[in-house]
C-alpha cells in the first residue's frame, strides 16, 4: 500500500500551532507503518518560511496556497484551498487537528471531497489495511471505534494527544491556487483575550476551580497556583457553576459545553466532578482533585487527590511548588 | 458594536437589525437532534455497538436549544417563519413537538432505513430538504451531545455552497449579510459573511426560552411533517462501542496542608512536571 497522507498545518500570524505538528506526526507514524509518503499542506499569506520546520516533521512535499487575503482564516477560501490541496497531492487521508479552526474547516472539505470522516479521534492504528479510529461519544461516558472506508478519508485529531516527533522530509513546494475573493465568509479580526497568556486548550497543565473556592476574590489562589508553574506554563480553567456565577467568563469553562482539554496535568480545585465537567477533562494525562468532600466524584477520576479546604491547602501548595522549582 | 458591513440600524431590545419591508418574510430553517440527556449514565447494550436506552431520558440537543432561539428572535424581529428538521426515528417527535412548543411554526422528520448514519449522509439528506426549502438561514447546533462530531453545519454549507459561520456565540445579522464572534484558543475571532448561511450555535449566543403551557397547547395543533428518504451508505463503519478506557486506581495522598509534600513528590518524579 502506498498511500499519501496528508495533514493540514495551522498557522495564525505566521506561527505554526502545535497541534498541527501533532497531526503531522499521525501521518508520518501511519505513512511509515503502511508504506506511503507524508504530505504537508500550508495556507496562509507569506508563509512559504515556515516550510523547513514542516520538514523537519517528516513532510516530502509542502502544498501551499497563498495569498494576501489568505491572511486571516476562511471558512470558505480555506476549505476550497485544502480540498484542492488534496485533490493535487492523491490524498487517500487528509489530517487535521481538532482546534478550533480544524473543526470548521475538515467538515467543510470532507464535504467537497464527499468524504467520510472521523472528528476529534484520540486513538488511530492500522489494523491491515484499515484506518480504525477510535474516539470519545456521549461526552466521554464511552468511546466508539470506527472503521473508515472509501478515498479520500478526513480525520480531526484531539490536540495532546500525541507529541510531535521530529523527522527528516524533503519540505519540496507544490504552489496550490489560492482561492480569490469574493469569500463567502472571512475572519475579520483576531480578538486576543491576552497574548501573554497560555490558551486553555493548549497548556500543559490547566489549573481550574470550581464552588468551592467560595468567592470569587479566593480566585487569585487559582490563578497563583497557576502561576507557580512557571510563566506560560499553567492556564486557568473554571467549572459551570463559577462561569454561570458571573466569576468567570464563559471562554475558561472546561467540560460539556465548555473547552474540552487535554493536558498533561489538570488540577480540580473545589470542583465536584459532574459529568458534565469530566467530558472537558477526563482524558487528561494526570489528574490531581482538591475537595474537602472524600466522596466528591471527582476523586474517582483522579490519579492524586488530597482531601482538604482548598483556601488552606492551596496557599501552601503554591509556596511548596515554587520552592520545588527554585531547587 | 455595529460592524460596517451590515448597514441597517441596530435594534437594542432584540439585538438584530429589522429588514427592510415591513414583514418581509424570512424563511428559517433549524436543525435539531434528540439526544440522551447530558447526566444520564450511558451503558453500552450488550451488542458492543449501542447503548442502553431503556430508563434514558432523551432531550432536544443542549446547542440546539441556542439554534432554537436564535432563529425565534430572528423571527421576531423580522418577519417570516421557523420550521425546524430533524433526521431521525420517530421517537424525535417528542423533541420536534417540544421546539413546536417554544414557537417553532412548523416541524418535519425525515425518517431513514436502516442504523445510524455518519456524518456524510446525515449533512447530505438535511442539505438535499433544505435545498428544496429554500430558507436563507440554517441554524443548528455546534454539536451534537450523542456522537460529539461538530461536523453536520460546516458539512451542509460547504455541500450547498454557503457561507457558515461555526461555534457562534454572537450573532448579528443585516440585509444581506451577518457577522459575529467564535471562541479561538486564547481569544476570538470575529466573522463576517454572506446569505444564505449556516449557523453552528454554542454557549452564550442566546437566554433559550421556557415552554409555557400556552405554547405546549398551541404546538398539538402546529404541523408535523414524516416523510422518508433512502440515504446514502455511510463511509464509516461502527466497529465498536465500549466504556471509556479505565483510569488509574485513585490514590488519595491525605488530609489536608500535610499531603502536600507527597503530592511534590509525585509532580517531580511521576508527573514530571516540576
Ligand atoms: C446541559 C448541561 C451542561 C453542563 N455543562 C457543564 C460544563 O461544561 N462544565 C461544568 O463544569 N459543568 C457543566 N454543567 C454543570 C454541572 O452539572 C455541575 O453543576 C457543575 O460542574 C458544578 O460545578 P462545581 O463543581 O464548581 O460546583 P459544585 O457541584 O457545587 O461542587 C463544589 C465542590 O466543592 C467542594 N468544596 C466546597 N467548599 C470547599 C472548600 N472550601 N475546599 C475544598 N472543596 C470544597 C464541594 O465538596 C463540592 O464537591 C452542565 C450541566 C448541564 C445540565
Ligand atoms: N440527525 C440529525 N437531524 C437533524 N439535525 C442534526 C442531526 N444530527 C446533527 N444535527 C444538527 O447538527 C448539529 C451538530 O451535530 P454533529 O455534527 O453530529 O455533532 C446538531 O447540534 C444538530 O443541530
Amino acid at each position: 500500500m502506498s498511500k499519501i497522507w496528508l495533514a493540514f498545518i495551522e498557522q495564525r500570524e505566521g506561527k505554526i500551532k502545535k497541534a498541527s505538528l501533532e497531526a503531522l506526526t499521525l501521518a508520518k507514524n501511519l505513512a511509515t507503518q503502511a508504506g506511503g509518503t507524508v504530505h504537508a499542506a500550508l495556507i496562509g499569506d507569506s508563509v512559504q518560511g515556515l516550510s523547513s520546520e514542516i520538514a523537519g516533521y517528516g513532510a516530502e512535499k509542502i502544498f501551499l496556497a497563498e495569498s494576501p487575503d489568505l491572511a486571516l482564516y476562511s471558512g470558505d477560501a480555506y476549505s476550497k484551498a485544502l480540498a484542492q490541496a488534496a485533490k493535487d497531492s492523491g490524498a487517500e487521508v487528509v489530517i487535521a487537528s481538532h482546534t478550533a479552526m480544524g473543526k470548521d474547516l475538515l467538515p467543510r472539505v470532507a464535504s467537497l471531497l464527499e468524504a467520510g470522516m472521523v472528528s476529534d479521534a484520540t486513538q488511530v492504528e492500522l489494523q491491515g489495511e484499515d484506518l480504525i479510529a477510535t474516539k470519545p461519544v456521549y461526552a466521554g461516558k464511552a468511546y466508539k471505534t470506527l472503521k473508515v472506508s472509501g478515498q479520500p478519508f478526513c480525520l480531526t485529531l484531539r490536540p495532546n494527544t500525541l507529541p510531535p516527533q521530529e523527522s527528516a522530509g524533503e519540505g519540496t513546494i507544490v504552489t496550490v491556487e489560492a482561492p480569490a475573493k469574493p469569500f463567502l465568509d472571512w475572519v475579520k479580526e483576531i480578538l486576543a483575550a491576552s497574548t501573554d497568556k497560555t490558551p486553555l486548550q493548549e497548556a500543559a497543565i490547566v489549573v481550574s476551580g470550581g464552588r468551592g473556592l467560595k468567592d470569587p476574590e479566593n480566585w487569585k489562589l487559582v490563578e497563583g497556583l497557576a502561576e507557580a508553574f512557571g510563566p506560560g506554563v499553567a492556564a486557568v480553567g473554571a467549572s459551570r457553576a463559577v462561569v454561570d456565577a458571573g466569576w468567570r467568563p464563559h471562554s475558561e469553562q472546561v467540560g460539556q459545553t465548555g473547552k474540552v482539554v487535554s493536558p498533561t496535568l489538570y488540577i480540580a480545585l473545589g470542583i465536584s466532578g459532574a459529568i458534565q465537567h469530566l467530558a472537558g477533562m477526563s482524558t487528561s494525562k494526570y489528574i490531581v482533585a482538591i475537595n474537602k468532600d472524600p466522596d466528591a466524584p471527582i476523586f474517582k477520576v483522579a490519579n492524586y487527590g488530597i482531601v482538604g479546604d482548598v483556601l488552606e491547602v492551596v496557599p501552601s501548595l503554591i509556596e511548596a511548588i515554587k520552592a520545588a522549582r527554585e531547587a | 458594536m455595529i460592524p460596517a458591513i451590515l448597514s441597517r440600524p441596530f435594534s437594542e431590545k432584540t439585538g438584530l437589525i429589522p429588514g427592510t419591508k415591513k414583514g418581509a418574510d424570512m424563511e428559517i430553517l433549524v436543525l435539531v437532534k434528540h439526544v440522551p440527556a447530558s447526566d444520564a449514565a450511558i451503558k453500552v447494550a450488550g451488542d458492543g455497538r449501542t447503548i442502553e436506552t431503556a430508563g434514558l431520558s432523551f432531550v432536544l440537543n443542549p446547542y440546539d436549544e441556542y439554534a432554537v432561539e436564535e432563529a425565534l428572535k430572528t423571527k421576531e424581529a423580522k418577519g417570516g417563519s421557523v420550521t425546524v428538521l430533524t433526521v431521525g426515528g420517530p421517537e424525535t417527535v417528542k423533541t420536534l413537538r417540544h421546539c413546536l412548543a417554544l414557537g417553532a411554526d412548523k416541524a418535519i422528520r425525515i425518517g431513514v432505513e436502516g442504523g445510524e448514519l455518519d456524518g456524510l449522509a446525515t449533512s447530505n439528506i438535511l442539505a438535499d430538504k433544505i435545498k428544496e426549502l429554500n430558507p436563507e438561514l440554517v441554524f443548528c447546533g455546534k454539536q451534537a451531545i450523542d456522537n460529539d462530531d461538530s461536523q453536520i453545519g460546516p458539512r451542509i454549507a460547504a455541500r450547498l455552497g454557503w457561507a457558515c459561520l461555526s461555534d457562534a456565540s454572537t450573532f448579528v445579522l443585516g440585509d444581506a449579510a451577518w457577522s459575529g464572534e467564535r471562541d479561538i484558543e486564547g481569544g476570538k475571532e470575529s466573522v463576517e459573511g454572506s446569505l444564505p448561511a449556516v449557523i453552528t450555535c454554542d454557549k452564550g449566543l442566546n437566554e433559550p426560552r421556557y415552554a409555557n403551557m400556552k405554547g405546549i397547547m398551541m404546538a398539538k395543533k402546529k404541523p408535523l411533517e414524516e416523510v422518508e428518504a433512502s440515504p446514502m451508505a455511510s463511509k464509516v463503519e461502527m466497529v465498536k462501542l465500549a466504556p471509556p478506557p479505565p483510569r488509574p486506581e485513585p490514590t488519595i495522598l491525605g488530609e489536608g496542608p500535610d499531603a502536600i509534600p507527597a503530592l511534590i513528590e509525585k509532580l517531580k518524579n511521576e508527573v514530571k512536571v516540576l
